[in-house]
Formats: C-alpha cells, sequence, structure tokens
C-alpha cells in the first residue's frame, strides 16, 4: 500500500511539471494554432537561469521568479521573431521551431557548459514527513500544491474574467473576436508570453525535483508535453490537467513495474486517444 | 445628409483572386443602406472588406471622412463599426451571458442600458442566459449575433444575411428588431430576400460580378419590375 502511494505521489508531482509544460503548449496550439517545438528550449533555459539566480543567491524563489521573466522575455522573442512569420505553415513551424530548440539547447552549453548541474531543494522543502507507514516527500507536495494554484488561478482567469473569455473566444473564432475591437496578436502574443513563463516555472520546479538538470532534457521532457495535449486536447486547460496527470501517474507506476515501457505506455495512451477521438478528451470540438 | 461611410473605386482580394473590382457606394448617416445582388455577386466580400477581414487593393474607404483602408479589422470595430457575419460568429462554447460579455468593450450604465434593452427585444437570450452558444437555434443565434454588434455604442452596423436559414416568423422578429435599431444608428444591410430588405432600406446599392452597378431610392426599385428581373431575378 505504501509503494502504491508514494508512486501515486510521485505520479502526480511529475504530472504536474507536465502540466505547467503542457498548458502553455496547449494554450499556443489552441489559440495560436502553433506548433512550437521550442517549448522544451523555454523550459531547460527557465530550469538552468532559475538554478543560477538561486545558486547566486541562495533564494529558491528569487530563482523561481528569475525562471518565470527568462520565460517571458524569451516568449517574447520567440514569437516576435521566430514565430510571427510562419503563421499558418504548420511544416515551416515544426523546421524553424525546432531549430531553434536546438540553438537554445547549444546555447545552453555555451553559457552554462555542457556538463550537468547538480540541484537541491531549499531546505525548508527538503525532507520529508510518514504518515501510517506512507512517506510523503515535501518537495513533491510542494509541486503538487503550486501544480493544483496554478490550475485553479487559470481556471479562474478563463472562467471569471473578461480577458479568460477573450482568449477562449479567439481559439474559437479569430476574425469574429477582431471584429469586436479586439487585438488578437496583442492576445496572441502575450499568451505565448505567458506559456513560455509556465514552461519556464516548470523548468525550475523539475530541476530541484530530478537533483540534476542537464541541456538536452527540454526536448526530452517536451515530448512528454505534446503526448498531453494530443491526449487532453487542443486549447483545453483543464484537458491539460487531466492527461498530464495520468501520463504522470503512468509514468510512474510504469517506470516502477515495467521501467522498459514507461514512455511506450504513454505514446499507447497517446495513439488510442487518437484512434478513437483524434480531437482529444475534452477538445472544445 | 453627411456621407458616414463611402466607398469609392473599391478593390479587394480573397487570397489570389481578385473578387471585387468597384465597388462606389455611400451610406448616410441614420439611413438603412441596402446591398443586393445575386449568391456570389461580392455582396458579403464587401462587407468584410469594410471590416479589414478582406484585404482591400485599390480604391478608397473612408468612415466618418477618415480613411479606413489600411486599418486592422479590430482598429475599424473600435472607430464605432459592428459587424454581424452571415455565420454570425457565435462563440460556441460560451453561454449567451459570455458571449456578450466579451463583446462589451465598457460595462458602464449607459452600456448596461443598452443591454437590458436587447433583452427585453430579444427574451430569448435573457431565458437561455446560461446557455451555451453552439445549443441556440438559428433565429437565436441570429439574435445573439445582432445583440453582440449592438450592444456597444456603434454608430454603424454591418449586417450580413440576417434572415438566412431562418423559419418566416423569426425572419419578422429579426426585422422588427433591425427596424427599431434603425431609430438609433446607422445600417448596412446585406440581404438575398428582397421582400424583407425592402420594408427596411432606405435606398438600395445593387453589386453584380464584383461591382455596384445600380443604386436608387428603395422606393423607386419596388417599381422598376425590369431592374429587379435583370440583378435579382425577381419577376
Amino acid at each position: 500500500m505504501d509503494v502504491l502511494v508514494s508512486l501515486a505521489v510521485n505520479g502526480l508531482a511529475t504530472g504536474m511539471l507536465i502540466f505547467l509544460l503542457a498548458a502553455g503548449l496547449t494554450l499556443i496550439f489552441g489559440l495560436m494554432d502553433v506548433l512550437n517545438f521550442a517549448h522544451g528550449g523555454l523550459f531547460i533555459w527557465g530550469a538552468y537561469t532559475g538554478v543560477w539566480a538561486y545558486h547566486m543567491t541562495d533564494s529558491f524563489l528569487l530563482g523561481i521568479g528569475t525562471a518565470i521573466v527568462i520565460g517571458l522575455a524569451l516568449g517574447l522573442v520567440t514569437e516576435r521573431l521566430i514565430v510571427r512569420p510562419v503563421y499558418g505553415s504548420h511544416v515551416q513551424q515544426i523546421l524553424i521551431t525546432l531549430g531553434f530548440m536546438l540553438v537554445l539547447q547549444e546555447c545552453i552549453k555555451v553559457v552554462f557548459g555542457p556538463d550537468q548541474k547538480v540541484v537541491s531543494p531549499p531546505s525548508y522543502l527538503e525532507g520529508s514527513f510518514v504518515v501510517g507507514d506512507i512517506v510523503f516527500i515535501n518537495y513533491r507536495l510542494f509541486i503538487i500544491v503550486i501544480g493544483l494554484v496554478i490550475f485553479f488561478a487559470f481556471y479562474y482567469l478563463f472562467k471569471k474574467t473578461r480577458v479568460g473569455l477573450i482568449v477562449r473566444a479567439g481559439v474559437m473564432n479569430k476574425e469574429m473576436i477582431q471584429s469586436l475591437g479586439i487585438n488578437i496578436k496583442l492576445v496572441f502574443m502575450l499568451v505565448f508570453m505567458v506559456g513560455a513563463a509556465l514552461a519556464a516555472l516548470s523548468g525550475m520546479l523539475h530541476a530541484a525535483y530530478s537533483g540534476v538538470i542537464y541541456a538536452e532534457m527540454g526536448l526530452e521532457f517536451s515530448i512528454l508535453a505534446f503526448i498531453v495535449v494530443v491526449i487532453g486536447g487542443m486549447g483545453n486547460f483543464k484537458g491539460s490537467l487531466f492527461a498530464a496527470l495520468l501520463v504522470g501517474l503512468t509514468q510512474a507506476f510504469m517506470a516502477y513495474y515495467v521501467p522498459a515501457l514507461s514512455l511506450a505506455t504513454n505514446m499507447l495512451l497517446m495513439a488510442i486517444v487518437l484512434v478513437f477521438r483524434p480531437q482529444g478528451l475534452f477538445a472544445l470540438r | 445628409m453627411s456621407d458616414f461611410l463611402e466607398l469609392r473605386h473599391m478593390k479587394a482580394n480573397i487570397e489570389q483572386y481578385h473578387i471585387l473590382h468597384d465597388i462606389t457606394f455611400r451610406v448616410p448617416k441614420g439611413e438603412v443602406t441596402v446591398l443586393l445582388g445575386r449568391n456570389g455577386a461580392g455582396k458579403t466580400t464587401t462587407l468584410r472588406s469594410i471590416m479589414g477581414l478582406n484585404p482591400v487593393v485599390g480604391g478608397s474607404l473612408t468612415f466618418k471622412g477618415e480613411s479606413i483602408r489600411n486599418l486592422k479589422p479590430h482598429q475599424i470595430a473600435n472607430k464605432g463599426i459592428g459587424y454581424v457575419p452571415e455565420d454570425q460568429g457565435i462563440f460556441y462554447d460560451l453561454t449567451v451571458g459570455e458571449n456578450m460579455r466579451v463583446a462589451m468593450k465598457k460595462e458602464n450604465g449607459e452600456t448596461k442600458a443598452r443591454m437590458e434593452w436587447i433583452l427585453d427585444l430579444f427574451p430569448d437570450l435573457k431565458k437561455f442566459w446560461n446557455k451555451p452558444g453552439g445549443q441556440l437555434s438559428g433565429g437565436q443565434k441570429q439574435m445573439l449575433a445582432i445583440s453582440r454588434a449592438y450592444v456597444n455604442d456603434n454608430e454603424l452596423l454591418l449586417i450580413d444575411e440576417p434572415s438566412k436559414g431562418l423559419a418566416p416568423i423569426v425572419v419578422e422578429k429579426v426585422m422588427e428588431s433591425i427596424h427599431q435599431m434603425k431609430e438609433q444608428t446607422t445600417i448596412v444591410l446585406v440581404e438575398q430576400n428582397f421582400m424583407m430588405a425592402s420594408g427596411i432600406g432606405d435606398r438600395f446599392y445593387i453589386i453584380d460580378d464584383g461591382q455596384t452597378v445600380q443604386s436608387g431610392q428603395m422606393n423607386e426599385l419596388k417599381q422598376d419590375g425590369v431592374l429587379l428581373q435583370k440583378y435579382l431575378g425577381i419577376s
């Protein structure tokens, strides 16, 4: 029983990290119809710059803040310089964003060096506590809480505020939203920046979760995020949370019981969804 | 009366295709101007071009004396032009209330008063306030689309085929609403249903093959059997 609960907590924490990465991706995908393969690059830049600030100042919160600011800035640069010229062409988007992903990845090695970096959570988030026979690791619970806070914050934003309604309406009908006097390009840019900031935050939180960061982890992690977007449905925040938790839990349990099939199971899950519900489980339409 | 909207020799494309060759018309303030013509003549493209949704490649386009030719759709809308597209443009996953809220540029007393006026005009919208727009009937969607354009203090409404696909009783209701809006705003109406258009319009322009070919007062057109037969197929 204790193993099952530990695996579940582990899976939920991994799922939340994937959710943070996938949430930005699904917004960018759903609202802007942009296949952003550079998303993993924003993830690693968030991880490296956040960890750098954390180590320099010994403040984990400052590390998180730095990752978010770098994510916003890189999101702005990516949208204006890389994505904007290729709106409307998926093939060009895949090529240019994948290329930019590799550039971001190699730049990490140039700026921070090619070696892996070891990271540990701050002292106040380290350690664990026991309930019955079950051990709960503090940092994993912290990630779950952060993921839930962000989910509910965005859920409120999308459901209750006019800004959120505009984003949702923009996903459904871009022409009409412009005809109502709303600058959809500005909305696109802000959504892209927020999506990038979520990816960077996810990278920073993942750094202290996995204990080690390396330049290639962005691409590896973004594959899971794409699986989540496909399963959850493009542009759907709730779908992303559900799918991310499903993928995280599957990953955790399979890694424990049948490690060799860990990624394959998630791929299979995605394939089943694509066959029976290609628009995703929670797709808007 | 002063010309509110003026198009002079406007040319517009849809992708690489040259659709509008020479559209010229004037819309006086406070009137309902009806664009008539057969299917595919270019009426919808004309409205879309005014809104900046199709690129205007030639001619001039002015609103209240100011060129709007090179403006973006949101800039044109913010000049005070409301648009009701042919497909109604309902945000299907948003409720009726949310559709209205997205459209409202301000939430002040004046806008709220307009909203109340709309809900009195279309009680169905109040009844289905929390229902997703995609689940409304065709007539209710049209009412919502018109309401969304009218809720702001727009000085000009562009309404594209409001009677399309609606039952006659619903058409009557929609037309009655446009009649009432006519008292407060200027309207450009695209309409295939001549009976309906002639009951509401003050002046008309006939568009044929991407060009304006005839114009005049609506009362004159009603009497002109030759013109009706030639361009609208009405005998």
